[in-house]
């Protein structure tokens, strides 16, 4: 009734091949993106921003890197936590080798180095396909978990292997307290979001998208496999890099190899697969589950067991953490394989239709 | 389609109470209770340690409410579960550290959420007790303003672990061109004590080799291949949950001498040895202070109070061994900080985390106190100050006899001549990174 586009007509081809088409489509992202800088900083406590908003934030931005190599080149990677550690790694090497390092650059320094470590595991895709180029892109994390772990020039030397930094700043402006850090993330994953949306909607996303769906096809018609695969490979983990340095340098402060360890590939993986493969948005709704909901649940099942008058262990709710986050991945698969973000394209649909479903 | 539609609600009604449980965090305004927040791995890899520890702290806690509080003031406490994690062990601090009108203490019994919460501390004024573990420089109080590494760092541990090794060759001078390897978890926690035993390598001549085991530690072959090839005089284990008794099992199979094998404190305890059952005889471990004690006072006092009236916190069998003692010192610390913190800023009444902290900095547990307190043969007396956050270092050697932990030496002390220069250019070097000047003697009285 309130939700459906009937009489906003398209005038000129750039209305029509806007991001969003539909007018309330963009006034309710518009009013999002408004409300996450304003309003979020007026109504949440320190815990959110630290535990849940913040993390949240940045494995989005890690997810979209993925979901682009992923979802829209369909060349399966599980070497994005290694991406991620050479981000974080390299921008702490140019952030404390080199004085007065703006903050923005180092960061950026991270996603560069990332995208060259990118690129060069990147190159068995043009030959190898599915399955046998995950274990190829696995090579990536070992590889990355061993350089970070063993050359002692990565960590300054550090004794114990963790590396810390502190007194960040951009422009002047701290990055200390947990408002000033969620702003800053918040700012970089909206830029990012725009440009990757856009970068999938134009020539070169199309161009991707045709290798997913067939390369040999697309070979034919002209695309150039090589070119289109790396060049996923490169924006990915760009994009992965600046996530894994700002995981490193805005939510931990200090880190050592494991923070980046198989694990968190695979959880990039799930995040894309579980929010949808192909979908910019999936890549929230896949970070708000992996991130969110193990939280959710740890803190839920002690309120709901004393809801029924248990006690509940430490040990009995970490294990059932676990059961109930795995069911729900299984049911969600079960429900919508092609993801969240398939669940949200069709609420919008039926949203349309309401309330005459014929 | 209404199917698919309330699918959709459902899933969007999760997330909407998963926001509104996550922000209706009550705070109270007045805190009566003293509130310790407890991070445990009661799950994972490293849970066969992890838990005596939980256990062991939570009854110490539950031991001074029967016994009336500190100085009145009850104490209350939650657990949250870190897995040994960082990250979910960052989840945890933050969670707990504005709960129940704040958080007293910190103790994360992991050195790579030590290591996070260090970055985090001083900001939210919020002191950590790392008792056995976490940064070594941290024990310079001038710099580490709000790190208790009370009772000993991993520095120290190493540093005893040699001189015992050069008492039983008869003198420093007999361990040159000796073989020394050192099988380390691969984390921060085991690669702290190589700064210190390549120092001591260079002062003595000893030949040290290093062999990394990746976490958590199952896989070991390839190092005890090594081991079995280079026929090292001794092995030192810096290992921590499986790792452990898999080092052991590992070292049976290569035969190497298990009596040639030495573990730091975490690695001394009856889950590492238990599985391994007689293979393990012979098998040496420093012991923080304490071995396994269940005929301490403060273990029968736990058995009487506690355990007895059913509020136990584990197995009755277990109270008293190694790791739940050292989770029961730990509790002490962190109680006994607020009860000095109480001397100052008034007893019988609550204290802040800042006052707490300056409880932890004025630490005085002299003997008799500690003899008070059911701790008599478990603990020698620690004093902490503003420049030494440490407060001791003592540490005894104790064998598994296939039953039971038996001290074999006598009290031991780092050496403070090798370590205090150490610790100082690390605190220095931290300090510079941060843009810090070291504390003042003015800020020391506050």
């Amino acid at each position: 009734m309130f939700y459906r586009e009937n009489g906003q007509f398209k005038t000129s081809y750039r209305g029509d091949q806007q991001i969003f088409p539909i007018a309330q489509d963009r006034w309710a992202i518009l009013a999002l993106v408004v409300f996450a800088f304003i309003g979020v900083p007026l109504l949440v406590d320190e815990y959110l921003y630290r535990a849940i908003l913040i993390p949240f934030l940045i494995l989005s931005l890690a997810a979209l890197g993925v979901n682009i190599l992923v979802g829209y080149c369909g060349q399966i990677s599980l070497g994005s936590g290694g991406f991620m550690a050479v981000g974080a790694y390299a921008a702490y090497n140019t952030f404390i080798r080199i004085d007065d390092m703006p903050l923005l650059v180092a960061l950026l320094s991270g996603g560069f180095f990332a995208t060259l470590v990118g690129i060069f595991f990147g190159i068995p895709s043009l030959r190898v396909k599915g399955l046998y180029l995950a274990v190829a892109t696995l090579a990536a994390q070992f590889f990355c978990d061993w350089a970070f772990l063993r050359i002692k020039w990565f960590t300054n030397n550090t004794s114990s292997g963790s590396v810390s930094v502190s007194n960040l700043q951009v422009f002047g402006q701290p990055i200390d307290t947990p408002v000033q850090k969620y702003i800053f993330c918040l700012a970089i994953l909206v830029v990012f979001a725009l440009l990757a949306k856009n970068l999938v909607r134009s020539a070169i996303g199309r161009e991707w998208m045709a290798i997913r769906d067939m390369d040999v096809a697309a070979a034919v018609i002209g695309i150039r496999p090589m070119y289109a695969k790396l060049s996923a490979f490169a924006v990915s983990s760009f994009i992965v890099g600046v996530a894994g340095a700002l995981w490193g340098f805005i939510h931990l402060g200090a880190w050592e190899p494991a923070a980046f360890s198989v694990d968190r590939s695979f959880s990039l993986l799930f995040m894309v697969i579980i929010g949808g493969m192909g979908s910019i948005m999936g890549s929230f709704f896949g970070a708000a589950f992996i991130v969110v909901l193990p939280i959710f649940l740890n803190q839920a099942i002690p309120l709901l067991g004393g809801l029924f008058g248990f006690d509940v262990s430490t040990a009995f709710i970490s294990h059932a953490e676990y059961m109930v986050f795995g069911a729900l991945i299984v049911w969600f698969l079960i429900v919508e394989p092609h993801g969240l973000a398939r669940l949200w394209s069709l609420g919008k649909q039926k949203l349309r239709v309401w309330p005459f479903p014929h | 389609m209404s199917l698919k539609l309330r699918k959709f609600t459902l899933a969007a009604g999760m997330a909407v109470a998963a926001v509104v449980a996550s922000v209706a965090t009550p705070a109270l305004a007045q805190p009566k209770d003293q509130f310790f927040p407890l991070l445990v791995y009661r799950t994972g890899a490293y849970a066969p340690n992890g838990v005596p520890f939980a256990n062991g702290y939570a009854d110490y806690l539950k031991l001074v409410n029967a016994r009336g509080g500190i100085n009145g003031v009850k104490v209350s406490f939650e657990e949250c579960e870190t897995g040994y994690a960082t990250d979910r062990g960052v989840e945890c601090y933050e969670r707990l550290k504005g709960k129940n009108g704040g958080a007293t203490v910190f103790q994360p019994l992991s050195t790579g959420i030590t290591f996070a919460l260090t970055e985090k501390a001083p900001g939210d004024k919020i002191p950590l007790i790392t008792a056995g573990y976490g940064r070594s420089e941290s024990a310079d109080g001038q710099v580490f303003k709000w790190n208790f590494p009370l009772t000993g760092t991993y520095w120290g541990a190493a540093d005893i672990l040699i001189q015992h090794l050069a008492a039983k060759e008869g003198g420093f001078d007999k361990l040159k061109g000796k073989k020394i390897t050192l099988v380390y978890h691969d984390s921060p926690f085991g690669k702290e004590p190589i700064p210190l035993l390549q120092e001591r390598a260079a002062m003595h001549g000893f030949v040290l080799s290093l062999l990394p085991v990746a976490h958590p530690g199952v896989e070991q072959k390839a190092t005890w291949l090594q081991i079995r090839q280079n026929r090292p005089d001794y092995v030192l284990n810096w290992g921590w949950g499986v790792m452990n008794s898999t080092a052991l099992k590992e070292a049976v199979a290569t035969g190497f001498p298990r009596d040639k094998m030495y573990g730091v404190w975490w690695a001394g305890a009856e889950p590492d040895v238990k599985d391994v059952g007689d293979g393990a005889k012979g098998y040496n471990a420093l012991a923080l202070q304490h071995g396994a004690e269940p005929n301490s006072a403060v273990v029968k006092e736990i058995l009487a109070k506690v355990h007895d009236k059913g509020q136990g916190t584990g197995p009755k069998a277990e109270v008293g061994e190694v790791l739940y003692m050292r989770g029961l010192t730990a509790a002490m610390f962190a109680v006994e900080g607020v009860r000095a913190a109480q001397e100052r800023y008034g007893k019988g009444k609550w204290v802040s985390a800042e006052q707490a902290r300056w409880g932890y900095e004025n630490l005085n547990l002299t003997q008799a106190k500690l003899d008070a307190l059911g701790f008599k043969g478990v603990m020698r007396p620690i004093s902490t100050s503003c420049a030494d956050h440490q407060g001791a270092s003592w540490a005894r050697m104790h064998q598994w006899d296939g039953k039971k932990w038996n001290f074999t030496s006598d009290w031991m002390q780092q050496d403070d001549a090798i370590i205090k220069p150490m610790i100082k250019a690390a605190a220095d070097k931290y300090a510079a990174e941060k843009k810090w000047t070291r504390r003042t003697g003015q800020d020391c009285q506050s």
